[in-house]
């Protein structure tokens, strides 16, 4: 199917390519436009990085709203696609560093000299001086990027085909996948695993060779390349759905049975589903980090995953603009809500602390949404759509 | 007058008796003139004047000498401004005279100057005072005295231990000084003959004190000459290549001053960077100084001209460390003893694997029944039911907090733990069910969306905690009768909580299954869960059932959290650290069966502690590579240990 019949026939795609495209611009103009800027840079940077957390929204909702299968460890995949990117800028803004300070010693320094300073620099918060063998391509924007997509699409396919081979299904596999990411966090809180401990990557905002570029400039790229991302990501995702493959998938989420009694090999769809959200969660994750500058272990606790999982349930799952809404409303309601923007309510007897609240407000969120909206705030799109 | 030799002959005798005995006539009456000749010691005590003072004072054969030096050490003695008499101070601030024990009025503490000898003095009295208290009429000083010989042993207490060892009456005490002669005759004992037997006593022996000994009469010292030393006790030698790599072994020889220090890549550069000379080094210009092979070459021409110091390359490095022998001798001269110690020590060695194996097993244990207790709610919940509520932590946490308030108005641990347990049950057990009656009922046909609601209420139930218990943890404070521990030797033992709460896994364990199998509403939730409109239509009321258990299942874990609140601490977090292992619990021993939960949390709990072991430092590591196994575990049995079989598997 070419692809401007594919797009014809996607209206609800288009309209969410137009409403991103005018978002971009209107956040452009409205953080460059007026010289000194009416945006601020961190809120560019909160705007940039909730554009990442839509682009995974949108290929969890592939792979639960569409495929049935509720992955609670994608943000293994965010965290992984960030380290790989945070290898990298760390790496390079150190070798720039301890260069240029080796360079005023009298004689010109050996590969060797360089590497293990670079080491000392990286490591020497968890006391060790010497780079692991994980390091062995962090000097390599390219090969770091090639990473940012192989190591999560890898480790999806490993987890996947082992789960799917063995039939591992609804429930468990939820759990199954909630053991990878909390093995994971565990793995990298470890002083020894190689990539600082808890302490994680930092000055991930300061991107090698570009020190002469303003960080408001900088934000302003990477607002960029996230609506690019997304909207890209959305594309492919929506093409897809829509496509034969879309239905199967959509088959194997009513009934799996079902569909391999009809002879299709049901394990493979959604092996290829689950991997292909997971190079995409990572891609988003190496957007990610470098707007908020640090990655650490916590990012990717089970939790992260749940999380996820509640954005796409209550911006409706199965409709993919859905995602986007879920993920955009609730990370920014959290941190209006939690950054101190939302005013106190004084009820005379106790004044109610939003930063206090909040999470309680969200956790009852959840249960009346999930009670009383089952599909979710595009649910009620949809319903206003067809009455009109 | 013509002599008396007798007489003469006796006189003599006398003065070299008086000689002799310089304090015979002192001793009979006053300690005080005696105790003015060490004036300056015992006013002012220091470490380095300390032991002849004391040495002199007990070998003057004073019965109160040795009483003074306790009191003086205690610093109960004081000096009179007045005349420099020494004087005793009792707790109550009176003072009397040293010889006789009269009271001294009409003195104030400004009168006196108090004495205050350290830690290091007292030490020294202490040690002086041993082998005297070793036959001191009082148990509890003869036991102190035991206490220090163990802390410091030394070669001069064998005799007086042995002469005190006749004399003892205490069976306890007398046991303890032969144990204590046999530890010292097989480190200091002059006899060999003697040392040997006490060592092969020492065989298998797995007290700390007796190791200690082994391990200091097999202790070694590392050695390199050109050849073996004669005559010394030679542990092993040591094989380049195998034992030690040809780099610490060059280092030893650098240590020993038997060779020249291999330059670092630092030395080096270093050297080079004093001899530059217009814009190269050595000839080589400085820019083509960046590889180590460059470096070496401007090295070697320098070297050439004579302006460095020559360099032990890897050639000389190789001939040095061939030319030598690197060995370990035993500080021990005697090779008999040391190879009779050695075995001993590898009996011991024996003895203390099979003793840490029963450890493991005991630590395994409690783990397991740790992961039972949180998981066996769930097992209820989600296993029987089939409902994921991931709130259940939430719960535990819930029961943990009702202990503590309860602590709060009941202060007798005892009394409180006992209304904490039902009533936790209480208050989850409401929890549970009002949270299945507004929740959880409207979503039993969408089981993933029983997830997102729970974890809604999960996250809102740790913030109203954080909102009103603060963020630092709170103590739930064991009873004293809990706060032991089960010791059976120096290696296996085992806190009373960890047994305690072991207890409290079995009893849930009986109950669950009692309940389960044994009485009508165990009978009806077997068939609520297996076909509810069945059931329903055999009269049993579905919702009245489901709301039961998920009750119990909720104040089940109440119960747990107070237990598990009794030795981790209370935060809001608590339940959150439990809810994916818990999970995992059930789903590795099989969704449906309390036997299941049981196998799961075995094996859970032994296997992580069963990693821990390779690795003691790790624990974060042990974690991971349990979760690493479970995922694989699960992958060849996807339903876990205890599978349903037949329609109560359902699918």
């Amino acid at each position: 199917m070419p692809a401007g019949g594919f797009l014809a026939s996607q209206p609800a795609t288009l309209w969410f390519l137009g409403c991103l495209a005018l978002f971009t611009l209107g956040v452009t103009v409205l953080a460059e436009g007026f010289g000194s800027g009416t945006l601020s840079t961190s809120m560019v940077k909160i705007l940039g990085m909730t554009l990442c957390l839509c682009l995974i929204a949108v290929a969890m909702d592939v792979v639960w709203g569409y495929c049935g299968i509720l992955s609670l460890g994608h943000f293994a995949f965010f965290g992984i696609g960030g380290y790989a990117i945070g290898m990298w800028l760390m790496y390079a803004r150190t070798e720039g560093i301890v260069t240029e300070a080796l360079l005023s010693a009298p004689i010109p320094p050996t590969e060797t000299e360089i590497t293990d300073a670079i080491a000392g620099q990286i490591f020497g918060v968890v006391g060790s001086s010497e780079l692991p063998a994980l390091w062995g391509f962090a000097h390599s924007l390219p090969l770091q990027l090639a990473m940012v997509v192989l190591v999560p699409g890898l480790l999806a396919l490993v987890f996947g085909w082992l789960a799917f081979r063995s039939r591992v299904t609804g429930v468990y596999l939820s759990i199954l996948t909630q053991a990878m990411t909390l093995a994971l966090s565990l793995y990298l809180f470890q002083n020894d695993s190689g990539l600082r401990g808890n302490n994680g990557l930092s000055g991930l905002q300061n991107i090698p060779g570009l020190d002469h570029v303003p960080q408001a400039t900088l934000s302003l790229w990477f607002f960029w390349a996230s609506a690019a991302a997304l909207g890209l990501g959305y594309l492919f995702f929506a093409w897809l759905v829509s496509d034969k493959f879309g239905s199967v998938i959509r088959a194997i989420r009513d009934n799996e049975a079902r569909v391999r009694f009809l002879g299709y090999e049901v394990e493979h769809y959604k092996l290829v589903v689950f991997t292909l959200t997971a190079v995409v969660a990572g891609i988003a994750g190496a957007l990610y980090y470098p707007q908020a500058g640090i990655v650490n272990p916590a990012e990717i606790a089970p939790i992260a995953s749940i999380y996820l999982a509640v954005w796409v349930a209550i911006g409706g799952r199965g409709r993919l603009y859905g995602a986007v809404i879920g993920a955009a409303v609730v990370s920014l309601a959290s941190s209006w809500f939690t950054g101190g923007g939302a005013p106190a309510i004084d009820l005379g007897f106790y004044t109610i602390n939003w930063t206090d609240w909040w999470l309680v407000l969200l956790g009852f969120g959840f249960v009346a949404v999930t009670l009383f909206l089952p599909r979710g705030i595009g649910g009620v799109f949809d319903r206003l759509v067809r009455k009109s | 007058m013509r002599p008396d030799p007798l007489r003469a002959c006796f006189h003599v005798l006398a003065l070299l008796l008086a000689l002799l005995l310089p304090d015979a006539g002192h001793a009979q009456t006053s300690l005080q003139p005696l105790l003015q000749e060490h004036r300056a010691a015992i006013a002012t005590p220091a470490r380095g004047t300390a032991g002849a003072m004391v040495a002199a004072l007990l070998s003057s054969g004073h019965p109160e000498a040795a009483e003074f030096l306790r009191r003086w050490q205690d610093r109960g003695v004081v000096e009179r401004r007045a005349d420099g008499m020494f004087l005793y101070s009792d707790d109550a601030g009176g003072l009397r005279e040293i010889d006789g024990g009269m009271a001294v009025t009409g003195l104030t503490s400004r009168d006196v100057s108090p004495i205050r000898p350290n830690a290091g003095v007292r030490a020294v009295v202490a040690a002086a005072l041993v082998p005297l208290a070793l036959s001191d009429p009082d148990p509890e000083r003869r036991r102190a005295a035991l206490d220090a010989i163990a802390r410091s042993p030394e070669a001069g207490q064998i005799a007086p231990l042995m002469a005190s060892l006749d004399v003892e009456t205490d069976a306890g005490l007398r046991a303890r000084k032969a144990r204590l002669l046999t530890l010292l005759t097989a480190q200091f004992g002059p006899d060999r003959a003697d040392r040997l037997a006490a060592i092969e006593g020492l065989a298998g022996d797995i007290a700390i004190e007796a190791r200690a000994v082994l391990n200091q009469i097999t202790g070694r010292v590392p050695g390199v000459a050109a050849s073996l030393p004669e005559g010394a006790n030679i542990a092993r030698v040591l094989e380049v290549g195998e034992d030690l790599t040809g780099i610490e072994a060059h280092d030893r020889l650098v240590a020993a001053n038997l060779a020249p220090p291999r330059p670092t890549p630092k030395d080096l550069r270093d050297a080079l960077a004093a001899q530059i000379e217009g814009g190269s080094v050595g000839g080589i210009p400085l820019h083509r100084l960046d590889t180590q092979a460059m470096r070496l070459r401007a090295y070697e021409a320098l070297e050439a001209a004579g302006r460095v110091p020559p360099r032990s390359g890897p050639a000389e490095v190789t001939d040095a460390v061939a030319a030598h022998v690197f060995f370990e001798t035993y500080t021990e001269p005697d090779a008999e003893i040391t190879a009779a110690a050695e075995q001993a020590l590898s009996a011991t060695t024996r003895q203390i694997a099979l003793y840490q194996g029963a450890d493991l097993i005991l630590d395994g244990l409690s783990l397991a029944s740790i992961f039972f207790l949180a998981a066996i709610g769930l097992a209820i919940t989600f296993g029987v039911m089939g409902v994921i509520n991931m709130a259940h932590g939430e719960f535990i946490m819930m029961g943990a907090y009702t202990g503590y308030v309860v602590q709060i108005f009941v202060p007798d641990y005892t009394v409180s733990l006992i209304v904490a347990l039902p009533l936790a049950f209480a208050v989850t057990f409401g929890a549970g069910v009002a949270m299945e009656r507004l929740v959880i009922r409207h979503l039993y046909t969408r089981p993933l969306e029983t997830l997102l609601a729970t974890f809604g209420i999960s996250i809102a139930l740790q913030q109203l905690a954080k909102n009103i218990f603060g963020t630092q943890a709170r103590p739930l404070t064991a009873p004293d009768w809990l706060g032991g521990a089960l010791t059976f030797n120096d290696i296996v033992g085992i806190s009373s909580i960890r047994v305690a709460i072991f207890v409290l896994a079995l009893i849930f364990l009986a109950l669950l299954l009692y309940i389960l199998k044994r009485t009508r509403l165990g009978l009806e939730v077997r068939a609520v869960t297996q076909n509810p409109g069945m059931a329903a239509s055999m009269g049993i009321n579905p919702d009245r059932i489901n709301m039961l258990t998920f009750g119990l299942g909720s104040g089940i874990a109440g119960i747990a959290g107070v237990a598990i609140g009794l030795y981790a601490q209370v935060t809001s977090e608590m339940g959150a650290n439990y809810i994916v292992q818990s999970f995992m619990t059930v789903v590795v021993g099989g969704v449906g069966n309390v036997w299941g939960t049981l196998a799961g949390a075995s094996m859970i709990g032994f296997l992580q502690k069963g990693i821990e072991w390779f690795n003691p430092s790790n624990t974060l590591a042990a974690q991971t590579y349990m979760i690493l196994f479970i995922i694989l575990f699960i992958q060849f049995r996807p339903k876990g240990i205890v599978a349903l079989k037949g329609r109560a598997a359902g699918d």
